[in-house]
Formats: C-alpha cells, structure tokens, sequence
C-alpha cells in the first residue's frame, strides 16, 4: 500500500524522536529509546563486529601472505571466495545456534567464518601482484623469504588487502543486524522485536543502523587510501 | 454408548534421529516438500531482482558511455545502496511500500546495481582498441560498433558481474522473509526452525546449493555467447 | 472367447472391484484403534457463508500457530472465506493488527488480555475462571471487540529450570530464588521484559533480581537450559517437553503472579456481525476437543516431531471427526 509522501516523512520524524527521548512502552510497564539505549546497543554492534573482524584478520592475512608468497593454493582461495559468497549470513547464523546455542562467542564465530573469505582472497591476490621483478631484486640484495614478506609483498599487497577487510567489515556489521536471533542484543533488535520498541523504534534501527554501516564504509576506505603509496592504481577488488 | 473421537497421542521414547535433534537426511528427502514453496519463491526474487538490476545498469553504463564523469556520481550512489544493510533498507522502505514482496524485491534489486554496473563500464573499457579500430575502419555507426563489437567482447566482464550479484542476491534473499516475502529464511527462523539441525542445514544447504547452480548456469551462458573464447584458456 | 464367458469375466471383475472397495473402507477401523466412532461435531459447510471473507491470525509460538491453523481450517470447513496470516508477533502487535483490520480474528489468552492490554494485576485476575472469562469478554467488547466463548484448557507462563539446577540450589517455589536470583542468567522473549507475567512480575512481586536476562525467540526456551546458557527460562505450562522429558522442571508460582488464561477467539465485532451463526458455532465446537493433555499432545507433534503446524491442525480436526 503507498503512503502519501507526507505520512512517511512524520514515520522518520517519529523514528528521530525515539533516538532523542525515552518513552514508555505500548504496554506501559518500561521505558524504551533514548539516546543511552540507542548507543548501548551501537556499542555492542561494533563490539561483536569488531571482534569477528579482528579474528578473522589475525588468520586469515597470515595464511594469505604465505599461501600468496609461496604461490600455491590459487584454486583454493578463489574456490573459498566463491563458496563463502554463497552462504547466506542468515543460514550460517542459524546454523551456529543450532549446534552450539546462543551468545557472544557464538556468534562472533559465526561472523568469523562469513569475514574470513574476502580478507584471504584478497591477500592472496594483493601478493599474487607484486611485481616478480622487485621481489628478485629484494633476494638479489640478501633478504630471507620471511623478509620479502615483512617487507616487500605485504606493504605492496596492503591496499588489496584493506579493500577485503573493508568488504569484510561491511558485511558483519550488515549480518551483525540479526544476531539478536542469538541473543546477542545490536541495533538489530530495535528491528527484530518491533513489539518492544514499536513501529518508530524498528524504523530508529533501520536509521542507525544503516549510518553505521555507510560509517565503516568510509573509515576503511579512507584507510585504504592512506595505504595506497602514490602511484600505484588501486583496483576496487 | 457411543465414545467422542480421541486424538492419538504417540509414543515418544526419544530414541529416534529427529527426537535427539541429530542431522537426518532421511528426514530431509522425506519432508521434502517443505521447501518447494519456499524454494520457488527464493528463486523468483533472485532472478527478478538480478534482471531488474541488469537491466538498471545497462541503462546507466549506456548513459555513462560517452560521458565518463557520470561514472564517479553513479558509483557512488550505487556503492551506498550497496553498503546500506538489507535488513535496514526492508524497514527503511516499509512505511513506503509496505510489507511484501515489492520491499524485498526493491532492496535486493538496488544491492546488485553497483556490482553489475562497474563490470559493464570495466568490459566495455577493456575493448581492444584495435577491435574498435577495425569497426570503425569497417564503416560502422557508433550503435552497430556497441551492439556488435564492444558488448560481445565485454559479455565475459558483464557475465562476471552477474555471477556475483546472483551469488550474493541468493544469500541475501533468506532475509526476505522478514519484509515478508517468504523465501528460504522462512524455513530457518519461523517457530522454533532455529533449533532444529537438520532443518537449518536443508535450508541453508539449498540456498547454497541454488546459487552454485544459478553460477553454473550462468557460466553455460558465457560459454554459449562466446565461442571465440573456448580455444584459449579461461 | 465363447459365449456367456464375456458376462461371467464382468461379474467376477465387479465381484473384485466391490470387494476392494469394502476392503478399503474397512482399513479405517482399523487405523484408529483406541479412539471410537466419530462423534466429535462434524462441521458442515453452509453455502451462505461463502463469500464471506474472515483473515485469521495468530501470534509467534508453536501453540498459537497451532490454534490458529485450527480455526482457520474449521471455519473454512464451514464454508468461509479463509485467508491466514499467522506469525504476526507478540500480543501488542496481534492486537493492533486486529484493531487496523489487518487480521479478521485470532486466538488470545484470558490472563493476557487482562494483565497485557487491561492492565489488570495478576493478583486481582478473579480465582474464578468464569468471571476472568467475562471480565475478558466485557472489556474486549468495550474495544469493539467479541470475545467468543472460551477453551477448557489453560496455559500460563512458568519458570522453568532443568532439575539438576534446582535441586543443586535446592529450590522448588519461585520465591525460594530469593537471595540466589543474582547469580543466575534468565532467558525469556523478548516483550518478557515489558509483561507483568514475565520479568515485571518477577521484579515487582517477587524482588527478584537477576544477573542478566537475555531475550531470545519463544523457540529458544528450552535450547538455552539445555546448552547451558540459561540457568532459568521462562516456558508454558502447556509445552510438549514437560511431559516428554523428566529433566525440566517448574518453579511454584506461589505469589500467581503466572495466572492461568484460556483461550478465546477474539474477532472484530463487524465481523462477528457479518459472518452469522456458523463463526460463533463453528469456533465453540472445534475447541471442546481441546483439553490440556490434547494441547500438548498437539504442541509435541510440532515442537518435537517437528510436523507443520497447518498439517498437525487437520490431524487434530480429523481425529477428532470435525473434518473428514
């Protein structure tokens, strides 16, 4: 059913209102909005996504780096690339709980598995692009292995590698929307549990949740930017 | 005397693979059905949100052709409707649209734009300039040189783009069952669907399994239009 | 073929056929073996009602799925108009969607009618059940509302705890928590946090205070005992898994602040009006079937054998001979 325009901007204006100030619930027994809530549940989103995102970092660059290094494995990381896109963030939520239940930790894993992917493909292929002529001279000059890594592959693979994290990042924050499914309170359940914060606090998620993620978006591209030496043309992976 | 009709009451012992919440794919090729609905429904919104996108693109990187500076404005509107999380932008579009499949349909089509968009613009830049040459050396106008040298060539980008947009439009349409669209995601958080294993893994499996299957086909259609590619490797 | 052998072959055929037939039937006997002849009301379809459109709702649990899909497959036996829209939410939710007309009718709970949207406390819910149930009826009906004639059964909230927690901390009444509620995690739904029946309740009347309460899906209640996240979860008293399992128990609600409700369909008063005799006739009737024992049996066949909701709603009206 179309609304008129007019009743739809007093939603967004009602949805503001529920940001701003508390009131009490539809059933009138608690208080719900307010700006402390609102940045309750903001802290936990970037919470479990931070943390998935750090995990998955921390396994995934290291395996990227050597696999890309050693120049094995290419069929692999594209194969998980593509796999890992065709597992709906839902299913994979949802298969956690019901193996392993509701939770933090549980649901970080979860978000792990869904941002290990572009990080690792995309450290592949950032150091899969060296140039094959620098990384001669740099064994030409005396370096180990270990040390064309630390030195050479991966500064010349980091941009590549911010663009995954970055893709990354957005999607946990996007999928980090429904872990209220696992008990694991974000601004999704301002969404998900419409009955406790009414109509304006479904559309006040929808709101903050979507200026997070455009948010994100920007921080890692800034950072990827700044990663960029002059003159090396970056390629949106 | 005549007795009411009684309602059966089952023995349960708990001793079978449904009872222990174990996975059964037994269960699964029985109660198969379960998901026929479901799965039809996941497949019209894929592909109608990955048509719609396509051919919203089209236009754009047509339009976009011969005036490069629209691409920066275009990527960027695309690039938010990208990164704006499905679950917000159902919610965002309700007191517009309402509940149902237009909100879903609307979402999933705007999340596919920038991917399918940037590969058409990267396959027609990436035309050779000496197949360009040899059109315009030919005598064709400009629409003939797009239709009939710069497209075909860039049909392997495009494809690509395709692929990935269908790939992660499948994945997003599970959500669709909060918009109120049915979908797969039906069968995962209805009731207490989210305990129960096998069930989980049928509708997550399936919805993996459709879009290998949507790539797949997808993949046919680039071997198909292309012939000229078969003799080199991919 | 000789003469006379072509009639001889019909009979025997029809001979054959006729007794496959009389087989056939006889097979239904013996399918039911402990239930007796079908006398539960057998609903008729009345062609006046055709035409008549009614939407049935339902909110967001395995019993209301359940009790919705029943009077929806009654009322369409019946000859209405049917149209489901089940999953609605909790009840402030169904409750709006009845008052905007989104939904015809749903079945709600006495106690939650009166505690939820009347504002009565727990404690001054009348111990009577048929005065709960016109103080229902009578204000439900100051809402433009019709409340219809209401289930034998109840249902109430519970706290629940697995057996082997409770006899570790040794409790066995809700106000036993007492002085151990700070140690513990509570798991409920998410509106358990806005109800008197729920954690209000548990706050204001029983002082209780706990470590943390988590919200999860009504499915979950009994998934976070059992994987060990919960040390306390609110259930129904009506559940399957109290009477399929022997390690979950239930916490005396000796302060009632849980009241027991029945169940009423509830239906806009236009409608009510519109649709007849049969709307009344139909719903009283399928529901006599409905004891405690029967619900449960109902909840198990979805929350434990993991049936559809729609199909274990036409085995129930089938075994109980409302349908054919």
């Amino acid at each position: 059913m179309m609304h008129l325009p007019l009743a739809f901007l007093s939603d967004f204006g009602d949805a503001i209102d529920f940001i701003l100030h508390t009131r009490e619930a539809q059933t009138g027994t608690v208080q719900v909005g307010g700006l402390a809530e609102v940045l309750d549940f903001t802290w936990e989103h970037i919470k479990v996504s931070g943390a998935a995102i750090g995990v998955a970092c921390a396994f995934a660059v290291p395996v990227g780096l050597v696999l890309g290094h050693a120049g094995k494995g290419e069929l692999l990381a594209i194969s998980i690339s593509n796999v890992g896109r065709a597992v709906p963030s839902l299913a994979l939520i949802a298969f956690f709980v019901a193996y392993l239940g509701v939770g933090f930790t549980n649901v970080t894993l979860a978000l792990v598995l869904l941002a290990i992917p572009p990080i690792l493909t995309n450290t592949y292929v950032g150091v899969r692009q060296v140039d094959p002529d620098v990384i001669d001279a740099a064994r030409g000059m005396g370096l180990s292995p270990g040390e064309v890594v630390r030195r050479i592959e991966l500064p010349l693979a980091l941009p590549s590698i911010f663009g995954g994290i970055r893709t990354s990042a957005v999607n946990v924050v996007a999928t980090a929307t429904i872990a209220p499914l696992a008990g694991v309170l974000t601004l999704g359940d301002f969404i998900l549990s419409a009955n406790v914060y009414g109509q304006d606090g479904r559309l006040a998620g929808a709101i903050v949740v979507a200026l997070l993620a455009l948010f994100v978006e920007l921080a890692f591209a800034t950072l990827q930017r700044v990663v960029t030496p002059r003159g090396l043309t970056l390629r949106d992976p | 005397m005549t007795t009411l009709a009684q309602v059966q009451f089952h023995e349960r012992s708990g001793d079978s693979c449904i009872a222990r919440n174990d996975f059964c794919p037994g269960w699964i090729v029985d109660h198969f059905d379960r998901y026929t609905d479901p799965l039809l429904q996941h497949i019209f919104l894929t592909v109608t949100a990955v048509a719609c996108g396509f051919a919203i693109a089209f236009v754009l990187a047509l339009v976009a052709r011969r005036r490069h500076w629209l691409n920066g404005p275009i990527l960027g509107v695309t690039g938010v409707l990208y990164t704006l999380p499905s679950l917000a932008v159902f919610f965002l579009l309700l007191p517009i649209t309402g509940r149902g499949n237009t909100t879903a349909l609307i979402a999933l089509t705007a999340y596919t734009l920038q991917i399918i968009f940037r590969n058409i613009v990267t396959g027609l830049e990436n035309v050779p300039a000496e197949a360009r040459d040899a059109g315009i050396g030919m005598g064709l106008t400009d629409r003939q040189l797009l239709w009939r040298v710069e497209l075909p060539l860039a049909l392997p980008d495009v494809i690509a783009g395709l692929r990935i947009a269908t790939t992660t439009t499948v994945g997003l349409a599970t959500l669709a069952v909060f918009a109120g669209a049915g979908g797969l995601g039906e069968q995962i958080v209805t009731g207490s669907n989210i305990t129960f294993k096998t069930g989980v893994v049928a509708a997550g499996g399936l919805a993996v399994l459709l879009a290998l299957a949507l790539d797949m086909v997808l993949l046919g259609v680039q071997r198909v239009l292309t012939p000229w590619r078969r003799a080199r490797p991919a | 073929m000789r003469r006379g052998q072509f009639p001889a072959l019909v009979m025997a055929i029809a001979a054959l056929g006729c007794m496959l037939l009389l087989g056939a039937c006889g097979d239904d006997d013996n399918k039911s073996s402990d239930s007796g002849s079908t006398s539960g009301k057998l609903i008729e379809r009345n062609p006046d009602n055709a035409g008549k459109k009614i939407t049935v709702g339902s909110k967001n649990f395995t019993e209301e799925f359940i009790l919705g899909e029943i009077y929806a497959q009654a009322l369409q036996a019946a000859g209405y108009d049917i149209k489901t829209d089940l999953n609605l939410g909790d009840a402030q939710i169904a409750l709006k969607a009845l008052k905007a007309g989104d939904i015809d009718a749903y079945p709600e709970y006495t106690s939650t009618a009166l505690t939820s949207f009347f504002k009565v406390q727990p404690q001054d819910i009348p111990k009577d059940a048929q005065d709960a149930i016109d103080q229902t009826q009578s204000k439900f009906a100051q809402e433009g509302l019709v409340a219809f004639d209401p289930t034998t059964f109840t249902s109430a909230n519970a706290v629940g705890m697995l057996k082997k927690k409770a006899d570790e901390l040794g409790v066995q009444k809700v106000s036993d928590l007492k002085g151990k509620s700070q140690d513990l995690t509570l798991y409920g739904s998410p509106e358990c946090r806005q109800r008197v029946d729920c954690l209000v309740g548990l706050e204001k009347y029983y002082g209780l205070k706990f470590k943390k309460f988590t919200p999860v899906d009504i499915g979950l209640r009994y998934d976070v005992l059992d994987k060990g996240q919960a040390d306390v979860s609110i259930i129904f008293t009506t559940d399957a898994q109290l009477s399929t399992r022997d390690d979950v128990v239930t916490l005396e609600d000796d302060k009632k602040v849980f009241p027991p409700g029945n169940v009423t369909f509830v239906a806009r008063k236009q409608t009510a009006d519109s649709a007849g005799p049969d709307l009344k006739e139909t719903v009283e009737n399928v529901q006599q079937g409905l004891t405690e024992r029967v619900m449960q049996e109902l909840n198990a066949r979805v929350d434990v054998d993991r049936e559809e909701p729609r199909a274990v709603a036409k085995a129930y009206l089938r075994e109980s001979g409302y349908i054919k």
